[in-house]
C-alpha cells in the first residue's frame, strides 16, 4: 500500500480495502458496504467502484470515464475522480497497489 | 400515521453468555438463559426476513457471540441473506481454525472490544484474565483479509490510557478505532459513579482524539463517542425510534433499542410467532415513540426535534421517571438539574480519581 495523503499515483491500482464490497449479485440499489456505512453507487460513482479491482491504474480509470462522459470536460472527469478516490481513501474503502 | 422507513441494521444479540463480566455491560440485568435462545434455523430465517426488509448490515453480538457454537454457520446465514456481516466479540473463544471459518462462511467485518490498553486495567474491568488473548487475536487478524474494527469502552478508570490504546491500533491490521463512553443503561448505570469521567479527563481526552484523527487520516478511522452527560443536547438514540434499527435478543424478542425493556407497559413481540416486517411496521412497541406525535414540551416545538428526535427514551424513563419526557441530559430539559447535579458529583471531591478502590458491581453470567 502507498501513501496517498499528498497525491495519487496515476499508475497506482486501487482495489476496495477488506471488508469493503458491493452489494451481493447485482441488488438494486447498488451500494457499497463498508464497515458501519454504505454508500448509494450510481452512474459515475458506481463505474469508478467497479474499476477498482486492482486491475486498473487510476489513469485506466480516468480514461475509460473520460470515454463514457465524452460531453464532459476531460479535466474536469479527471478532477472529479480523483477526488472521489481521495474522499475514499480518506474512508479506508480503498488500498493502492 | 409517522411515515416508515427501512431498518438498515439489525442488532442479533446471538446470546446473553459471555466469559467476561464487564461492569458496564449494556446488557440486562435479568439476562436471558441458554435454553431460551433461539435456534440456527431461527436465526437464518430472521436474517433473511431482515434481508427482506431492506437492512443491510446484521451485528452479531452478544454477550459474547462465539460462546454459541454455531457462529460460523451464523454468519454464513447472514452473508447468504445478502447482509453485511459484523461480529462484535471480545475475541474468545477463539483459535486461528476458527478464525478461518468465520472469515470463509462470508465474515466482512471483526471487531474486538477491548477493556483498556493494559492487563491490569482489563482484568480489574472485566473480571477476568483476557487481555493477552486479545493481542493474539490481533497477530492472527494481521494476515487475514477482513476489516477490523477495534472497540474501546471509555470510562474514569481508563480514559487517561487513549494515547496507548492508540498505539495498540497502529501496530494492527485495523482500518478503524472506535472510542465509545460508556453509556449508563444496564450494568453501567449501578456503576455510574465510578465510571463517569470528570470534565477535564474528557477535555484531555478530546485533544488527544482530535489530533490522532487529523494524524492517521487516510490509515485508521478514529471515531469516538463523548458521554451524553457531558453534551449540550442528546444524541439521536439509536438514530430515532424505529428508523434505522431494530435488535432482536437471544430469545427472539424484538427491541426498538438495548435498554427498551426498562420502559414499562410496552409489549414485545417475539420473532418466533410474528415477521419481522409485521414487528417493524405494525407492532406496539416500534410504534410507541415513532415520528414526533408522542413529544411533549420543549421537544414538540424544537428545532432540533428531527435531529435528535428528542434523545434516549430509556435514559428519559431511568431519569425521570417518563419514558416520553424529553431526554434530561438535554440543556433544554427542565430536568436537566438531575443530570447536572450526578455530573457535580463526579467533578467535586474528585482529587484522586485514580487512586481510590472502587467497589465494582460485576455483571453476572447467563
Ligand atoms: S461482559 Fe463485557 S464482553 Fe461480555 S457482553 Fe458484556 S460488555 Fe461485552
Ligand atoms: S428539547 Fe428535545 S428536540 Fe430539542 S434539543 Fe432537547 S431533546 Fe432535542
Amino acid at each position: 500500500m502507498t501513501d496517498t495523503s499528498a497525491t495519487l499515483d496515476p499508475q497506482s491500482k486501487p482495489r476496495l480495502a477488506p471488508g469493503c464490497r458491493l452489494n451481493n449479485d447485482g441488488k438494486e440499489p447498488r451500494t457499497l458496504l463498508m464497515p458501519e456505512r454504505a454508500l448509494r453507487l450510481q452512474g459515475p460513482s458506481l463505474e469508478i467502484i467497479e474499476r477498482c479491482d486492482g486491475q486498473h491504474t487510476v489513469e485506466q480509470i480516468i480514461s475509460e470515464l473520460q470515454e463514457i462522459y465524452s460531453k464532459a470536460a476531460p479535466e474536469k472527469v479527471a478532477q472529479d475522480i480523483l477526488g472521489y478516490l481521495k474522499l475514499l481513501h480518506d474512508q479506508r474503502a480503498l488500498d493502492f497497489q | 400515521m409517522p411515515s416508515i422507513s427501512n431498518p438498515l441494521a439489525l442488532i442479533a444479540e446471538l446470546t446473553h453468555r459471555c466469559p467476561l463480566h464487564c461492569v458496564y455491560c449494556s446488557n440486562p440485568q435479568e439476562l436471558q438463559s441458554r435454553a431460551t435462545e433461539l435456534s440456527t434455523a431461527d436465526w437464518s430465517r430472521v436474517f433473511r426476513e431482515a434481508a427482506d426488509l431492506g437492512v443491510l448490515q446484521a451485528d452479531l453480538t452478544g454477550g459474547e457471540p462465539l460462546a454459541r457454537p454455531d457462529t460460523v454457520e451464523l454468519v454464513r446465514a447472514a452473508r447468504t441473506a445478502g447482509l453485511y456481516v459484523n461480529l462484535i466479540t471480545s475475541g474468545l473463544p477463539l483459535d486461528e481454525a476458527r478464525l478461518d471459518a468465520l472469515i470463509d462462511a462470508g465474515l466482512d467485518h471483526f471487531q474486538l472490544s477491548f477493556q483498556g490498553s493494559t492487563a491490569e486495567i482489563a482484568e480489574e474491568i472485566s473480571g477476568s484474565k483476557t487481555h493477552a488473548q486479545k493481542l493474539r487475536v490481533l497477530d492472527w487478524l494481521k494476515s487475514r483479509r477482513v476489516a477490523v474494527t477495534l472497540n474501546f469502552v471509555i470510562h474514569r478508570r481508563n480514559i487517561a490510557q487513549i494515547g496507548q490504546m492508540l498505539a495498540i491500533a497502529e501496530a494492527s491490521s485495523a482500518s478503524r478505532v472506535e472510542f465509545a463512553n460508556v453509556q449508563y443503561y444496564g450494568w453501567a448505570l449501578v456503576n455510574r459513579a465510578a465510571l463517569l469521567p470528570t470534565r477535564n479527563q474528557l477535555d484531555d481526552s478530546l485533544v488527544i482524539l482530535k489530533q490522532a484523527q487529523e494524524r492517521l487520516l487516510g490509515k485508521i478511522r478514529v471515531e469516538y463517542v463523548v458521554p451524553d452527560y457531558y453534551a449540550r443536547y442528546p444524541k439521536a438514540c439509536m438514530g430515532g425510534w424505529g428508523r434505522k434499527l431494530l435488535l432482536v435478543t437471544p430469545n427472539g424478542e424484538a427491541l426498538p433499542c438495548h435498554a427498551a425493556r426498562v420502559i414499562p407497559g410496552l409489549p414485545f413481540e417475539n420473532v418466533k410467532g410474528c415477521s419481522l416486517r409485521d414487528i417493524w411496521e405494525t407492532s406496539d412497541a416500534f410504534q410507541k415513540f415513532r415520528g414526533q406525535d408522542w413529544m411533549q414540551e420543549p421537544c414538540r416545538s424544537c428545532d432540533r426535534r428531527g435531529m435528535d428526535f428528542g434523545g434516549c427514551r430509556c435514559q428519559a424513563l431511568l431519569l425521570t421517571g417518563d419514558a416520553a419526557a424529553t431526554d434530561p441530559v438535554c440543556t433544554l430539559s427542565p430536568r436537566r438539574a438531575k443530570v447536572d447535579a450526578i455530573v457535580a458529583g463526579v467533578n467535586e471531591g474528585m482529587l484522586s480519581v485514580n487512586s481510590e478502590k472502587t467497589n465494582w458491581i460485576y455483571r453476572l453470567n447467563a
